[in-house]
């Protein structure tokens, strides 16, 4: 199902009107299971519509994988129930934490890479997957801050995530400049080691300069177009790994639904010309 | 350090004013201390957009960063954050001079409830009608799943948050009298009605598990000459009433 997909928009609430009515191919949409977790009512109606008209991804935002405790029952249920409900075409989580103590944070909280990290994690993701009955894809989230205790390298963390639990790879490629920017690493040598085969979907955004602390540290705002830089290195990858469902994400400032349509049209146009590359070489 | 050892500092730097050591030192630990407070703010806002609109946006984000370091969010999805919130502001010094504040508030969080509240068939008014008088009194209906109601005995709380909701009206004189409010979902949006006290006794009873005779009874007793068919009718027209064998509809 997921070859059927090309380039898709996050879904906001002052556009499932436009969504529902537009026509573009291979058009899909991502919204946050959280925001569908209710017993009834309009919202659920509005999401009916939606994935009536297009393939729906599920992303979300609090299963708190990187957390040293179980995902939590009811969360995982609900979200199972929204699995069938939408029968998305991806499911996705973070690879970060938000609950701790029975406190939700809403945010991708980070953690040290450690072994005893990684059993967990995976452990976490083995439950996930089996409580939803299927493959989940991981996102790389973006890095604030230095961590002197990680004993293991991003990359070679998550694809032994992959190895242990068959999961897929969620790349997104602003929150590796973004990181790349604050931590100081090279972002295309960081891009060209990561695992193709395993990357299911690909997240491109807008970020901006932190208010206080200025272009020496980089927000993953969501409230801009896609930096020239970032598509630069989209542009790098898929032409490495091939085509790939690709998102754009916009959660503030959010223009008309037709902007956005014309920057998920850039990248759509990428992956067309990628596959036409790559049959060409076939 | 362990992942849980980890997890508990980061945790606890996130909410306090304590000097910050370790790794919340790093002034970039200023980004997840701002989305996380912002995220938390945020849902508050979305849910109590009258409370928000009565008193501006500052006022608002500064009370709400109060009710967030005491009170912080429970459950992973947000839709549903601020329960405790109408009653923090009964406590919040500053609201004191807003005595109404805080009703105001609960109609935000019915409004919420009753947004995402479990599907149910309403009542049929035509059904209803062909029932035979004697039967009527020994029917039990429910409040429908996604129907809120409140009388507010001291002021008149469901024009001040309906206006503030809607933004309509606000220019017009308000009658500070007692008002009661009735929130539902007739055709899948949520609406406020203005409630009698009469329409709360009855639905009072009914979600006692009253039969309709009882909760007539009980109009009766607020409001004695209550007229019961235009209360009942209102009710249905509302879709405030189920039935209470009917199985909720498949989500």
């Amino acid at each position: 199902m997921t070859a059927l997909l090309s380039a898709g928009l996050g879904l906001k609430p002052a556009h499932y009107d436009d969504a529902v009515g537009c026509a573009a191919e291979g058009l899909w949409f991502e919204v946050h299971p959280e925001n569908y977790m209710v017993a009834g009512g309009p919202r659920l109606r509005w999401l009916d519509a939606v994935r009536a008209a297009h393939p729906v991804s599920l992303h979300g935002v609090s299963l708190s994988l990187a957390g040293d405790q179980a995902p939590d029952a009811g969360h995982l249920r609900r979200l199972a129930e929204l699995v069938r409900r939408v029968e998305p075409a991806l499911v996705s989580e973070h690879l970060a934490w938000s609950s701790f103590g029975g406190v939700h944070f809403p945010d991708l909280l980070p953690f040290p890479r450690s072994t005893e990290a990684l059993r967990r994690i995976a452990d976490n993701i083995e439950r996930t997957q089996s409580a939803l009955g299927r493959r989940i894809a991981i996102e790389n989230p973006s890095h604030y801050l230095r961590i002197d205790t990680h004993t293991w390298d991003e990359i070679d963390f998550l694809a032994e995530l992959v190895r242990r639990t068959g999961c897929g790879l969620l790349l997104d490629v602003n929150n590796v400049h973004v990181s790349s920017r604050n931590l100081g690493f090279d972002a295309a040598n960081w891009l060209d080691r990561f695992p193709g085969d395993a990357v299911m979907e690909v997240h491109l955004a807008g970020h901006s300069s932190d208010p206080a602390l200025g272009d020496s540290l980089l927000i993953d705002s969501h409230d801009a177009p896609v930096a020239a830089e970032v598509w630069a290195l989209y542009r790098r990858l898929v032409e490495r790994i091939g085509a790939r469902p690709t998102l754009i994400e916009r959660d503030g400032n959010v223009p008309a639904f037709t902007e956005l349509l014309c920057e998920r049209d850039i990248a759509a146009a990428e992956l067309q010309r990628v596959a036409a590359m790559a049959e060409a070489f076939a | 350090m362990s992942l849980g050892s980890f997890q508990a500092a980061f945790a606890a730097a996130l909410f306090t004013a304590d000097p910050p050591t370790g790794i919340a030192a790093q002034p970039a630990f200023a980004v997840y201390r701002n989305t996380v407070m912002k995220g938390c703010i945020d849902a508050l806002a979305a849910n109590f957009p009258s409370v928000e609109r009565v008193v501006g946006g500052d006022w608002f984000r500064a009370a709400a960063a109060v009710h967030v370091a005491a009170d912080a969010p429970r459950d992973a999805s947000l839709l549903s954050y601020g329960q405790g919130f109408p009653d923090f502001l009964t406590r919040f010094e500053p609201a004191l001079a807003l005595p109404y504040l805080p009703d105001v508030a609960r109609l935000d969080r019915c409004w919420t409830e009753v947004h995402m509240a479990p599907d149910a068939a309403p009542v049929d008014a035509s059904w209803l009608a062909a029932l035979g008088h004697e039967s009527l009194g020994a029917l039990r209906l429910a409040p429908h799943p996604a129907a809120r109601w409140h009388w507010f005995a001291d002021a008149p709380i469901f024009s001040i948050w309906q206006r503030n909701r809607t933004g309509d009206g606000l220019a017009q004189d308000l009658v500070w009298q007692g008002e009661g409010a009735l929130l539902s979902r007739p055709g899948d949006a949520v609406q406020g009605f203005a409630a009698t006290r009469a329409d709360c006794a009855f639905l009072d009873a009914c979600a006692a598990g009253e039969p309709l005779g009882a909760a007539a009874t009980a109009a009766l007793a607020v409001e004695p000459d209550v007229d019961l068919a235009g209360l009942i009718a209102g009710l249905l027209r509302a879709g405030a009433l189920t039935h209470i064998h009917d199985e909720p509809e498949a989500p």
